[in-house]
């Protein structure tokens, strides 16, 4: 047989590796992510992943999933219709069509369409003979069959090679898009250095599904996607809870200040636990408590203590934390909240994304309770943004939550790799031993933040706690007029914060038909359709907000240079309620979406064009 | 009282009571058997030794809650239930503090019920006062977890059909490694069991039989009031018999695996038969009985009933860091950054 010689270049391309619970989907597609970023590509990644842990094998439910979305281009979303399903069983086919175009590529294992494998997923004939996916280019093999042959030698049990199949198509895929096999071998080499025999089978296997794709005649061609122009540095990819984790230590290291995280397991919020629990040789100090309220408690308690404290929590273990945020907001002490949102209410849909918590983030707590929110805008904007949220909560003496979501947590991209010199300092608002004008709610007179006074301290005994508090002294008061006054310093705390934030960014056209406005999560999907407009003609702008409370100072004058307004949300009009309330002299258009489903660029313009016509 | 080996700042002054009375009006109702327990602190304190700095008392809400105001350490008024998991939080932050909680039976008990039975089990160093006066004071009188079935509160008027916790029980069946009780009214066994508390290497836990004088007046009294305490009290003295009652005629001693009140002198009883307290005994067995000791067939063990080693989270949270920062590569956020698969971009 003949190499595929012919070969397209494209600007960028989408692969869904999916299949089982079981069958590896999720380390094929690192391994093909990992290999495009050292190619050069630029890329983001998504996970897509069942509730269940392994729900029954071929089910529609077992469904596992990785996506990549990598290019020569700036890529800001993970994308939403596949150029390219490797689908490993006829269940993860029949659920991920609906991600498909004309002409998709489906790379798919023959053997896996028996007759009960076809029935549990709901096929009544075998869609690879039946003409259904007429429309797609279909690259299909008895994957099992040809491994089984090249590694016949190595007497390696049937499960063993049925498990292997992922390794296979993962050779395939690299073959399709130009792609090399030495950092999947390296990293074999790596994870199995122990067992060779394993590392030679999956070599083998990868190799088999590369060269068996080289010569096959179901390949029309091959694609070759050119490197990306990155500024130059050292990177490398990162998923959004990572980076949160990450931001959150460097903060600790710039604050000078010991880091304390006090959280509970939960979907999608756990990784960020389980990441900052690796680096206790940095000094972290991690306590899984007994639920959510300890974990806020016990860092509210670390926070007095002079640490930089932390939880970290997903919408329900939010909801527990509630009476807690007021206890952080009445002792004026420094706390970050990392709510790494999921489908909701209640138990919802914890293994996917949307931005319903907003509301809860900004109201959810008894009394007048102000507190800065904030919202990280793609899975390497955690790692700054979790930064900030520190440094605002250490420098203000307040509580910050920083919003997340399933999509950024889990999803990743690439990250440039700063050096902490760079990043901005962290001041924290110390009390000095033995000051004797030292009173515990003295404030500054431009943030209006307190001091810290760390116990151990010399002169600096004091008490705080959550009955309202007489302003300056701290002693507690029961009185009606400094409550309002406390109530009133508490709010302008919050808004001074205002003044030291970056103003809001207006990509695109600074005036004109229609202001694109968005927050958290969906930046890159907004901007892409922000993108694509533009080039279509359109005067259109995209402000996509990071500061929520308080909102950047020049929000009014921004809102004022377009004719309209639209704010695009996965919830059914959170931001945009908040926006009526802070500023009502706009009349606001909305775009939502609450399937706990990413936007798709193509319904958001839909969207656009209505409004532009009108 | 002998010196507490630690690791803890002590004072290079002595210090007395004047220096922790704060500058807050005590607001107790007269007659609160808090009062007793704020004098005790402020008696065992200063002998206690630490710097004055170090002392950080620790609340949730309550009418016991307010503790910390009373007091010049530094000082955190909570939220109700969360007292422990907030001083958890403090001592594994600065384990150079001397962590103290005052907590109700409510708070600890109800609400606080998780976070109080997993501190304990966790052995964290922290010493927790329990104002045990078998109601709910600050919200007026409805009945806890610790009145007794039966109890005629404001929210059980035909009486309560749940059955109380017996703190001493919780605290073993959670793995506590220090157990102590004492009557409000015995200030000098208080201090001294204080002392104990603070000495221990762990969660300590004292349970104060405190009178609420005006929701649950003298609901401790069968055994504490003077007529009756001789009889149905056992003070615990580790090395010593177990002898009460008028002459120290009674005691305990252990019939097969029970515990059995006799008198010296009957039945052929000599003291020899009469057990002889181990409150360092690694096994509760014992322990535990006595903690559940109660009138009618037996007197109520006060003292320290159980003190047993065992490695404190607190510890193990710096040995770990200690090891970890020997032997990782991972020193600065400069490493973390640049740790595993990154790439050039030329
Ligand atoms: C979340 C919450 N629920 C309920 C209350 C009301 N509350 C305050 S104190 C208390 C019970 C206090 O009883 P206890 O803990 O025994 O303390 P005491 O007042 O008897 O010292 C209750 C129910 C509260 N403050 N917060
Ligand atoms: S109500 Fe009871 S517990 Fe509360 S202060 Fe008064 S006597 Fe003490």
């Amino acid at each position: 047989m003949s190499e595929v010689k012919n070969v397209v270049e494209l600007e960028d391309a989408v692969i869904k590796f999916v299949g089982d619970s079981g069958d590896g989907m999720q380390l094929s597609g690192t391994l093909f992510a990992d290999t495009a970023a050292y190619d050069g590509n630029d890329l983001t990644t998504f996970p897509d992943y069942p509730a269940e842990i392994r729900a029954p094998q071929n089910t529609i439910a077992g469904v596992s999933g990785f996506q990549i979305h990598f290019g020569s281009k700036k890529i800001l979303t993970f994308g939403d219709i596949c150029d390219t399903i490797v689908a490993l069983n006829p269940a993860s086919l029949r659920a991920n069509l609906k991600w498909t175009k004309k002409e998709t590529i489906i790379i798919t294992d023959s053997d896996a369409y028996d007759d009960s494998a076809l029935e549990k997923s709901g096929y009544k004939t075998n869609p690879l003979t039946d003409g259904s996916l007429k429309d797609f280019k279909i690259i299909s093999a008895p994957f099992t069959t040809l491994i089984k042959e090249c590694i016949k030698d190595l007497n390696i049990d049937v499960k063993t090679t049925y498990k292997s199949r992922n390794m296979f198509a993962l050779g395939v895929a690299f073959k399709l898009y130009g792609k090399t096999l030495d950092h999947t071998f390296h990293y074999l080499e790596k994870k199995f250095a122990t067992r060779p025999q394993i590392v030679e089978m999956n070599k083998r296997v990868v190799k088999a599904g590369f060269d068996w794709a080289a010569t096959n005649p179901q390949l029309e061609c091959l694609y070759n996607i050119p490197n990306a122009k990155m500024e130059k540095g050292r990177y490398r990819n990162i998923t959004g809870n990572v980076a949160t984790a990450w931001g959150l230590i460097a903060a600790g290291e710039r604050a000078e200040r010991p880091l304390f995280l006090g959280s509970y397991p939960i979907t999608p919020a756990t990784e960020i636990l389980m990441e900052i629990v690796k680096y206790k040789s940095l000094g972290a100090k991690v306590f899984q408590a007994e639920d959510e309220i300890a974990g806020i408690c016990s860092a509210i308690g670390a926070s007095y203590t002079g640490s930089l404290a932390l939880t970290t929590t997903s919408g329900p273990g939010l909801s527990l934390k509630s009476e807690a945020l007021g206890l952080a907001v009445i002792t004026e002490l420094p706390l970050v909240i990392v709510n790494v949102q999921r489908g909701g209410p209640s138990t919802g849909l914890p293994t996917k994304s949307e931005q319903s918590d907003l509301y809860q983030a900004l109201y959810g707590r008894n009394g007048e309770c102000p507190l800065i929110v904030m919202a990280a805008s793609s899975s390497a904007d955690c790692f700054y943004s979790a930064f900030e949220a520190a440094k605002l909560s250490v420098e203000h003496m307040t509580p910050v939550i920083l919003l997340t979501d399933g999509s950024l947590g889990n999803g990743s991209e690439l990250f440039k790799i700063p050096d902490t010199k760079d990043l901005p300092k962290i001041t924290a608002p110390l009390a000095k031993a033995n000051d004797p004008n030292y009173k515990p709610y003295n404030r500054d007179e431009k943030t209006l933040a307190r001091q810290w006074a760390i116990p151990g301290t010399e002169g600096l005994r004091h008490r705080v706690g959550g009955l309202e508090k007489e302003n300056g002294i701290g002693t507690v008061s029961m009185d009606p007029i400094n409550h309002e006054l406390m109530v009133g310093l508490r709010a302008e705390k919050v808004q001074r914060v205002a003044n030291y934030i970056d103003p809001q960014e207006v990509y695109g056209d600074q005036e004109g038909d229609l202001l694109i406005v968005s927050w958290g999560g969906t930046k890159g999907v907004i901007r892409d359709s922000v993108i694509e407009m533009k080039k279509e003609g359109y005067k259109v702008g995209h402000a996509h907000f990071k500061h929520i409370m308080p909102l950047p100072k020049n929000t009014t004058e921004i809102f004022g240079k377009f004719k309209k307004i639209i704010v695009c949300e996965l919830n059914s009009g959170q931001f945009v309620g908040y926006l009526r309330i802070t500023h009502p002299e706009f009349k606001y258009n909305q775009a939502n979406k609450v399937q706990s489903l990413p936007f798709m660029i193509h319904e958001l313009k839909e969207k656009y064009y209505k409004l532009l016509e009108k | 009282m002998e010196q507490i080996l630690n690791t803890i700042e002590r004072s290079n002054v002595e210090l007395t009571k004047e220096d922790f009375v704060s500058d807050q009006m005590v607001k107790w109702c007269a007659g609160c058997g808090a009062h007793a327990i704020l004098a005790a602190v402020a008696n065992v304190f200063p002998k206690i030794g630490y710097r004055k700095e170090n002392f950080m008392m620790v609340s949730g809400i309550g009418c016991s809650s307010r503790f910390p105001y009373y007091v010049n350490t530094y000082g955190f008024h909570g939220i109700h239930g969360r007292a422990n998991a907030i001083a958890s939080g403090v001592k594994i932050s600065n384990p150079k503090l001397s962590v103290w909680v005052a907590t109700g039976d409510g708070d600890s008990m109800a609400i606080g019920g998780n976070h109080f039975i997993h501190t304990i089990r966790r052995n964290i160093d922290l010493n927790i006062i329990l104002f045990n006066n078998m109601i709910y004071g600050l919200t007026k009188g409805q009945y806890s977890p610790t009145s007794p079935m039966g109890s005629v509160t404001k929210t059980s008027p035909q009486g309560t059909i749940e059955h109380p916790f017996n703190a001493g029980e919780l605290v073993i069946g959670a793995q506590g490694t220090f157990f102590a009780r004492v009557p409000d009214n015995n200030i000098k066994l208080m201090t001294e069991v204080m002392f104990e508390a603070a000495r221990h290497d762990g969660t300590s836990l004292v349970e104060v039989l405190q009178n609420c004088i005006i929701y649950n007046d003298k609901v401790h009294a069968p055994i504490t009031s003077k007529d009756t305490r001789e009889d149905n009290q056992l003070v615990l003295r580790n090395g010593e018999p177990m002898l009460f009652g008028a002459g120290n005629k009674k005691g305990i001693r252990l019939n097969q695996t029970r515990l059995e009140v006799v008198t010296i002198g009957e039945n052929g009883i000599t003291e020899s038969d009469i057990l002889v307290h181990d409150q360092f005994q690694q096994d509760p067995g014992i322990q535990l009985m006595l903690a559940k000791m109660a009138p009618p067939l037996y007197p109520v063990a006060m003292g320290v009933i159980r003190s047993a080693m065992y490695p404190t989270y607190d510890d193990m949270v710096e040995d770990q860091i200690t090891y970890a920062k020997a032997n990782s590569k991972i020193l600065t956020v400069n490493d973390l950054l640049n740790s595993g698969d990154t790439f050039e971009v030329k």
